[in-house]
């Protein structure tokens, strides 16, 4: 079972505990954008076999949404930090890097 | 190719069986092929089979990493139904129930079609509504289905408790023709059938990569060196996004663990299909006298064929609820596949931003039913660059806002 812990209350849980959000760090577009930036954002998904950024929330917890990385084949956690980020931060990402040398980078 | 018969078995029990040839051949990929399959599951080898039978396209491979039938095909629970609710998908899916009638005489190959009859449970208001605008939905789409009330139902089923209280049984969508059949068989007879026309099954050969020039596809890597081609059909469900990234396309694609697991064997105990979308599961009789059982998707993204622990036990603990017989049953094996999830729960039949490529994805949680109707419809597309019953599953319905959505009714279950 999937543990992961919550970096806004700082609890360890179980995926009982948790609801999947989807892809992380997706930029958003709006009114204004082109129709292929609008599809991409709205549909087009990296669903990586490997490192995955994810959105999480701490549905019967803290209730708050954090974000996670973590491996989509071994189910390895690299590690959560909070949602208020654009973009990964920069210890995960070097953790990530020592730890899967081959890893093509979150972008 | 040996055709299977009475006259054969007694031919062979006659000879102490020396005579059975081997099912399908397992030749060195050539240089070059008009058209690569990718993935040698049902719909990879439907849509070669196809390809051959009506489009008369016979210079064909099928690439398969792993051995044939081994994903999805071999691990889903064989349920085969056509009630959807849009016209697109009732199209397809009657298409491919109809063409399983057939199926067992067409590939000279038992696949132990079993038109049993199946039921979608009604537990709630919401449902009932539901069920009766698929049902009035399916009359309109030539699609043989019927509203029955719970006396009926427990009629069909003795085992069901329709009275609840939590998950009362306020009737059923039946569709009588709807069933099961056996799913290694249907890739095994497709299989048997491609080799037979010519096709090459190359088995335990990865496609590592996807070559094009100017926008074009000229071949792949797989694991077995280069191999050139005219077409190439991606027809790999879980792992359609990571071949979509080797040709430099995404696609609306996230992978998911699917689960389900047998009982130990008991008398036959329930001979329809019967689904309770409510509670997420789904259950029949083998005839070897499991009860297979099914739920929904984990929620995450995941490849690893295994999924969470807790979906199997609230998927069991509610159909106790719905079937209190089987609460002293113990479950026997547990397994898991990656499907390949859309937004709106509805296929992708289509060419690609990479000319040549074609995708055939997004079955999700319901490929198997497909199979036929699938690869009938993507080897047209293949061939001719246009098939009627694929038109509306084109990529470009993300583009345009034009959903066929599944999701609603039921978004388990498909």
């Amino acid at each position: 079972m999937l543990t992961l812990t919550c970096p806004c209350c700082g609890v360890t849980v179980e995926e009982t505990e948790l609801a999947p959000g989807g892809e992380a760090h997706l930029k958003r577009f709006g009114p204004g954008a082109s129709d292929a930036d609008f599809e991409t954002y709205m549909f087009a998904r990296k669903n990586p076999k490997g490192v995955h950024f994810e959105r999480w929330r701490h549905a019967y917890g803290c209730g708050k949404w954090f974000l996670a990385a973590r491996c989509t084949v071994t189910w390895e956690v690299f590690g959560t930090y909070p949602a208020q980020t654009s973009e990964p931060p920069a210890e995960l990402i070097a953790k990530i890097k020592e730890k899967r040398p081959g890893w093509e980078g979150w972008k | 190719m040996r055709r299977y018969s009475i006259f054969a078995v007694a031919r062979e029990a006659l000879r102490y069986h020396s005579g059975w040839e081997k099912a399908w051949a397992s030749p060195e990929p050539k240089k070059r092929y008009d058209v690569i399959v990718v993935g040698a599951g049902g719909h990879g080898l439907a849509t070669a089979y196809y390809l051959g039978k009506v489009h008369g396209i016979k210079n064909v491979a099928i690439i398969e990493k792993g051995w044939l039938g081994g994903g999805n095909t071999g691990r889903n629970t064989t349920i085969i139904r056509s009630n959807y609710l849009q016209d697109p998908s009732a199209a397809i899916y009657e298409k491919a129930r109809a063409l399983y009638e057939g199926l067992s005489q067409d590939l000279n190959y038992n696949v132990m079609f079993s038109p049993r009859g199946l039921l979608m449970l009604a537990q709630s208001e919401h449902e009932m509504r539901g069920y009766k605008r698929t049902v009035y939905a399916n009359n309109l789409q030539n699609v043989e289905t019927r509203w029955i009330e719970p006396k009926e139902v427990k009629k069909l089923v003795p085992i069901l408790n329709i009275a609840g209280p939590r998950y009362p049984v306020l009737g059923a969508l039946y569709q009588e023709k709807g069933g099961t059949a056996r799913h290694d068989a249907v890739a095994w007879g497709y299989a048997r059938a491609c080799s037979d026309m010519g096709m090459d099954l190359l088995q335990n050969t990865e496609v590592t990569g996807v070559r094009t020039a100017e926008g074009k596809v000229v071949g792949v890597d797989t694991s077995r060196g280069a191999i050139d081609c005219g077409k190439l059909a991606i027809v790999v469900a879980g792992h359609s996004s990571v071949l979509a990234g080797m040709a430099g396309f995404r696609l609306p694609i996230e992978s998911m663990a699917l689960q389900a697991w047998v009982s130990e064997p008991i008398k036959p105990t329930i001979d329809v299909v019967v689904m309770a979308n409510l509670v997420h599961g789904y259950m029949s009789q083998s005839d070897k006298g499991e009860l297979v059982i099914g739920g929904g998707t984990d929620g995450f993204n995941n490849y690893s064929q295994r999924g969470s622990w807790h979906h199997v036990e609230e998927t069991t603990r509610a159909l106790i609820e719905t079937f209190p017989v089987i609460s002293r049953l113990k479950m026997l094996r547990q397994w898991g596949g990656i499907v390949d999830m859309t937004g709106d729960r509805s296929p992708i039949l289509s060419k690609t931003p990479v000319e040549g490529i074609f995708v055939n994805c997004g079955w999700g949680t319901g490929g198997f039913k497909a199979i036929p109707g699938s690869g009938f419809a993507m080897a047209e597309l293949v061939a001719k660059g246009y098939s009627p019953l694929a038109a509306e599953f084109g990529l470009h319905r993300f583009k345009e806002g034009q959903f066929i959505d599944e999701s609603v009714a039921a978004g388990v279950a498909h």
